[in-house]
């Protein structure tokens, strides 16, 4: 059986995070799966389920290159600002 | 009435209706551990708990749960025979839930206006579990009926043994809604089922068998918890 990405939203507003993968011969049995498996405690408003297969995944051996030159550079944080109360999500 | 006319069977009762819901969940509990893939045991094991969950709204609304549950003798159970029929191998099982799934769907649905608050209260949060625990029988009556030359003939061995279980949970409207699904699967739809004595003899003595493995720890140990 082909392996299969599963994505849950947790409620409206937020967005899709992965959560795990799980086998499944097609679509429809990989969106049950997923239900099954990762939803049973009412974590969900919203499934995706992508095929492994179609994720395109970074090399290792590119971490340097790729993730090193953000390392120094904390102007990028977010940590010079205010965050105004009664902002949720943030 | 000819035998092959439109099915007869009348609206159960919440006895029936629990005992049905009870057996069935401790059928597909024994598929736990042992179903074809990780995924699908986590599957059959909610649906189970779903089963378990409508059954013991029902029987405790008609009495002490534990005591109907455990310490009732098994000829006093008024199940329909399928929801006892052995589990046989994954295409009888999944054959077996649609049929019940498709039972359950009507009688939930006629009992979400029922006079009684607990049972429209069981009915109504059933209405939402079954309607996925039929989408999931469905797929797979589906899958394995227009699957390889293998799974087709199995599904087509599961409907000659588990048809003739359907007359007591037959109401109007079910063979209808369980057609779609065998045309789907390229599976015949058999004429409704004529009374088999037999067959539902043979569910009875399966039903004491799962009794008595499903109470043994109960009636070891009266009154244990954990």
């Amino acid at each position: 059986m082909a392996l299969w990405e599963v994505f849950v939203r947790a409620r409206g507003g937020l967005h899709h995070a992965h959560v795990g993968s799980i086998h499944a011969d097609d679509a429809e049995m990989a969106l049950e799966n997923a239900r099954d498996v990762f939803t049973r405690r009412g974590e969900a408003a919203s499934l995706w389920v992508v095929p492994s297969t179609a994720i395109v995944a970074s090399d290792p051996a590119d971490a340097d290159e790729l993730f090193e030159p953000a390392m120094d550079k904390d102007f990028r944080h977010p940590t010079y600002f205010e965050v105004p109360d009664g902002v949720a999500n943030l | 009435m000819s035998p092959t006319s439109e099915a007869t069977a009348q609206a159960p009762s919440v006895a029936t209706v629990a005992d049905g819901c009870l057996l069935l969940s401790h059928r597909l509990t024994e598929w736990v551990g042992n179903a074809p893939t990780m995924e699908e045991d986590v599957a059959v094991g909610n649906i189970a708990l779903d089963l378990l969950g409508q059954a013991r709204g029902l029987l405790g609304m008609l009495g002490d749960e534990d005591q109907l549950a455990y310490f009732r003798d098994a000829d006093t159970f008024d199940n329909p025979a399928l929801c006892a029929a052995p589990n046989g191998d994954f295409a009888r099982t999944m054959l077996r839930q649609l049929f019940a799934d498709s039972w359950l769907g009507q009688v939930w649905a006629g009992w979400t206006t029922h006079d009684d608050d607990v049972v429209r209260g069981v009915a109504e949060k059933a209405v939402k579990e079954n309607a996925y625990h039929r989408r999931h029988s469905r797929a797979w009556v589906v899958r394995l009926g227009d699957g390889t030359e293998e799974s087709h003939l199995r599904m087509l061995t599961a409907l000659d043994e588990l048809w003739p279980l359907t007359t007591e949970i037959a109401m109007p409207g079910w063979r209808e809604s369980v057609a779609d699904a065998l045309v789907e699967a390229t599976l015949p739809v058999p004429s409704p089922a004529a009374l088999d004595a037999e067959a539902l003899a043979s569910c009875a003595e399966a039903r004491r068998e799962l009794l008595a493995e499903m109470q043994s720890l109960a009636r070891t140990h009266p009154g244990a918890t954990w």
